[in-house]
């Protein structure tokens, strides 16, 4: 019986040792060293990339996968950290509703489509949106990402301020609305009184993007260097008079390494297009009885037509550039009235004529065209129609005439020019310079994210099942609006702020595997 | 009889990996005990499985031998580089078995032998990283044999029968590294196939050079297990023309590959018994699992196991007239090669150490019980053979560990 008592003992035993310990076990809170960061109540402060935004929209996948929340569970393999709040929407549609009402300006996220051929992304329509705005959600949330929000509205009273909604120009912001801890309260008094040991900042881009994604209308939309660096700086001085002993700092990636501008091609007008190819004789003829007009007034003389930007000739057998408004052409509409009309045109065409192409060149390799322009481009401009008709053409007349990109030049806000995006990258440059500087006088980490994502637009960056590009649709970094992040690029992200963390901080967080986070979304349940 | 043993098929049916590959090695509590040797032991009906040329030897008419364990078996998988960890929680496994042996007369013996040699139940966290190899996998296979041993001469008897496999297996993974449907659910499959009969076969021979003497050989026969027409139930496919899963049926093949064991045994006095198995487990048939749906998409998941052989060593010491003690040691190879450690069977090479005792309760009925730590060295090793939706080749590694633990009881009664 004895021998009985010993060998039950021994059972025993086995059960407990049967669980299999490595030697060096991750999970253990010694595995990794936070080194002289203490991670253990991280707040993110940021606009739309930092919240997690995604093909147009915030939804709660998205949110999941935001780089601040991947940051925060490496955090919490090293550390003892606190929850990650995150003012989660209600649902993975994405859309916005106010008092019940859908808002044309915040619809569901798009989704990859494929129906009968057509793959450009498109609203998802499986399930109507439900995220209220007015439902404002209780407590502090470590993510503080607000889609939308520039670097001043961090530091605004009443950005939060449901009754800032409905003014004329809007003074809050919905999304931070959801969440605002009073209507009266700053982005950036809510992550202080969170008392935040580590902080991120990633701010700057919608100071210059708005600008640039509007195909730069209006110049005023870029904010200035001054008043960045002010806010920028007291921004920083807040988060680390409030206690932080530790952050990091993200700059601005370059606005024109998005897909949101290189997608579509500077020649996109296809022949094979049976709404534009068979015009092509028509357009020739017509734009060859100009061309000599439009030379001569820019001052081009030896070259001969299709050779330069200003005579416009369409190419029967390829793809030939769309003609665009240059704003930063000498507006030469009035000597070019002259110069038809002595020619023999009547006074009406001549009039429209001058009018239409005063300001125009064909778009050269130079220029960039939005994303949003593909839907535009030799689309009806239903505006222009209707002035010619007015005017007293015939409709198949003014319909030729009114076509986006072919007759009727693409408009300011859907064509980037060199000098526009001169002045964008110049600022971004600036805005760069000063985030960099910040980062070095308080010893913060500096994370390049401009060089990181040009890498991706030119080479690539190589994971564990291929190469992330910055390709729409197909290259993984981007998402469906060609502006914000897959969540393997939120990722990618992600393992670049470890990684600068890691070495101003001595600490040893680990890095992601950027192969298990996807990319597009595809579904079929869409409408337009 | 039949009643009992038709409830300890399905109530006892589980079974769980911790020999190389999915092959459990818990034939008989009293071999176990002693390293799961006994081609060459005349011990008691376990022979049924071992070696059934040796029921012939049993002294008495009806000897029966029966016995369950519960396997108590985990694998640890982290990846330093990325923090992550994941654990099995697996259910314990209860392989079992029954043996029965009637001696007709001195040179002829039949029997009946109820057996669970193959078998797996692995479960990771759903979704956990390596989720697209697998989520969790229950594989079971119950073998049944009638036996007959018969005594050619004196120094040599011979034995075998013919085998009915019975089996099912039920397997989920993710169908990729990140589908999902729009809620983030991501995108799954279950296969799931039961009732998928074969037969095989087993021969053996006992050589008895002296008294004290044996040398056993015993081999059995590989058996292919073909499940036709089993159910493949596809879970959060996004509704896309990209993703075209919709649940059909599948067919597929798993092999339960042959196994030959040479061995000895040596009546050292009259309390010393030792013995020494050899296995030979013909891995190398399991080239591939090749899952064929019925829309013709076809899922190929490289394997390319090897042979391997198993190193076991037993001794029993008869402590009193009432009871008798054991231990063992065994030295498993994995057929697992370099590049294709797939965390459906984790399995490394791995060192057993066993221990047990029978004590009569009567001059007819015994207890038996022993007791199995299997040891498996942690491992750095990878996977890397998964191809994902566009075709890439996508390693999966990190480190494992795993370690089991085997406690079983078994009864043995003579008439």
């Amino acid at each position: 019986m004895k021998n009985y008592i010993k060998y039950i003992g021994i059972l025993a035993l086995g059960m407990v040792a049967c669980e299999p310990e490595f030697d060096n076990p991750v999970d253990e809170q010694d595995a990794y060293s936070n080194g002289e960061a203490d991670f253990s109540n991280y707040v993110a402060l940021g606009n739309s990339l930092t919240a997690g935004y995604a093909d147009n929209a915030l939804y709660i996948t998205g949110q999941e996968n935001s780089y601040p929340n991947i940051l925060a569970q490496q955090f919490a393999k090293v550390q003892e950290t606190q929850e990650f709040r995150i003012p989660f929407m209600a649902d993975n549609a994405g859309g916005l509703l106010f008092g019940g009402q859908p808002n044309p300006n915040f619809r569901n996220r798009l989704v990859l489509s494929i129906i009968d051929g057509d793959t450009l992304p498109k609203v998802y329509t499986g399930m109507a949106p439900t995220t209220e705005v007015a439902n404002s959600l209780s407590g502090y949330f470590n993510n503080m990402g607000i889609p939308g929000a520039r670097s001043y509205h961090l530091l605004a009273p009443g950005y939060g301020n449901i009754e800032g909604l409905g003014a004329d120009p809007t003074t809050a912001n919905p999304y931070f609305v959801r969440f605002a801890s009073t209507p009266g309260t700053t982005v950036v008094a809510d992550a202080v009184a969170q008392n935040p040991t580590f902080f991120s900042l990633w701010i700057g881009n919608n100071d210059v993007l708005g600008y640039a994604t509007s195909g730069g209308v209006d110049e005023n939309e870029i904010t200035s260097l001054v008043m960045f660096q002010g806010v920028y700086s007291t921004i920083v001085n807040s988060l680390l008079e409030s206690g932080a002993t530790g952050g990091v700092l993200i700059n601005i990636p370059n606005v024109t390494d998005v897909p949101f501008f290189t997608y579509i091609p500077t020649s996109p007008l296809d022949p094979t297009n049976p709404q534009y190819g068979p015009n092509i004789p028509t357009l020739n003829q017509t734009f060859a009885l100009l061309n000599p007009a439009l030379l001569a007034l820019r001052g081009v003389t030896e070259e001969t037509p299709g050779e330069s930007e200003f005579s416009i000739e369409f190419n029967p057998a390829g793809a030939s550039p769309v003609i665009v408004r240059d704003e930063s052409l000498p507006d030469i509409s009035q000597q070019l009235k002259t110069v038809l009309q002595d020619n023999g045109y009547d006074e009406a065409t001549a009039t429209i004529y001058a009018s239409q192409f005063g300001q125009v060149r064909q778009a050269t390799s130079e220029d960039l065209i939005p994303l949003t322009s593909s839907s535009a481009i030799g689309a009806l401009n239903q505006e222009r129609f209707e002035e010619l008709v007015e005017m007293g053409l015939p409709q198949s007349q003014a319909g030729l005439l009114a076509t986006n990109g072919i007759t009727y030049p693409l408009e300011d806000q859907y064509v980037l020019t060199p000098s526009e995006q001169e002045k964008i990258s110049a600022r971004t440059e600036e805005f760069n310079e000063h985030i960099k500087t910040v980062a070095e006088q308080n010893g913060l980490a500096h994370v390049d994210a401009a060089g990181l994502l040009s890498k991706v637009a030119t080479e690539g960056i190589s994971f564990d099942a291929g190469t992330v590009t910055s390709d729409f649709v197909r290259g993984g970094a981007f998402s469906l609006d060609g502006i914000h992040l897959t969540p393997r690029g939120y990722a990618l992200v992600a393992n670049k702020i470890i990684e600068e963390i890691n070495k101003t901080y001595n600490s040893e967080v680990p890095t992601v595997n950027i192969g298990n986070y996807g990319t597009v979304t595809p579904n079929n349940q869409v409408g337009n | 009889m039949r009643k009992v043993l038709l409830s300890m098929v399905f109530a006892l049916a589980g079974a769980i990996t911790y020999a190389g590959g999915y092959r459990v090695g818990v034939q008989g509590q009293r071999a176990l005990a002693m390293g799961h040797t006994g081609v060459a032991v005349v011990n008691s009906a376990e022979l049924g499985f071992f070696n059934p040329a040796g029921l012939v030897y049993l002294e008495n008419q009806l000897t029966i031998s029966a016995g369950v364990s519960a396997v108590f078996s985990e694998v640890a998988w982290q990846n330093e580089k990325t923090g992550e960890s994941a654990r099995t929680d697996n259910p314990a496994g209860t392989p079992f078995y029954f043996n029965a042996s009637y001696k007709l007369n001195e040179n002829l013996a039949v029997g009946l032998s109820v057996y669970t040699p193959y078998g797996s139940t692995v479960k990771w966290e759903d979704d956990w990283a390596g989720s697209h190899l697998v989520n969790n996998i229950e594989l079971q296979a119950i073998y049944i044999q009638p036996l007959i041993s018969y005594k050619v001469a004196d120094f040599l008897s011979v034995g075998g029968g013919p085998i009915f496999v019975t089996g099912s297996v039920n397997f989920n993974r993710n169908l990729s590294r990140t589908l999902t449907d729009i809620d983030g659910n991501r995108a799954n499959v279950t296969i799931d196939a039961s009732g998928v009969n074969e037969w095989g076969w087993s021969a053996s021979a006992l050589f008895t050079a002296t008294e004290d003497f044996r040398i056993g050989i015993n081999y059995r026969s590989e058996i292919i297990m073909n499940a036709e027409d089993g159910d493949a139930d596809f879970q959060n496919i996004p509704d896309t023309p990209l993703a075209p899963f919709s649940d059909t049926t599948f067919d597929a093949q798993l092999p339960l590959p042959a196994e030959l064991t040479v061995g000895l045994s040596y009546q050292l006095n009259e309390k010393w018994l030792l013995a020494f198995d050899f296995n030979r487990t013909f891995w190398d048939v399991y080239e591939s699992l090749d899952i064929k749906f019925a829309n013709g998409v076809v899922s190929q998941n490289a394997r390319n196991y090897e042979d391997a052989n198993t190193w076991r060593f037993g001794a029993q010491y008869e402590a009193t007239d009432r009871l008798t003690l054991r231990a063992g040691y065994y030295l498993d190879e994995s057929p697992v090669q370099e590049g294709y450690f797939a965390p459906e069977t984790p399995r490394n090479d791995s060192m057993g150490f066993t221990a047990g005792l029978s004590l009569d309760v009567t001059s007819r009925l015994a207890i038996d019980a022993s007791f199995a730590y299997v040891r498996f060295d942690e491992v750095d090793a990878s996977y890397d053979y998964y191809v994902d939706e566009n075709n890439q080749t996508v390693p999966f590694g990190g480190t494992y560990k795993s370690v089991a633990f085997i406690p079983g009881l078994g009864v043995t009664y003579k008439f």
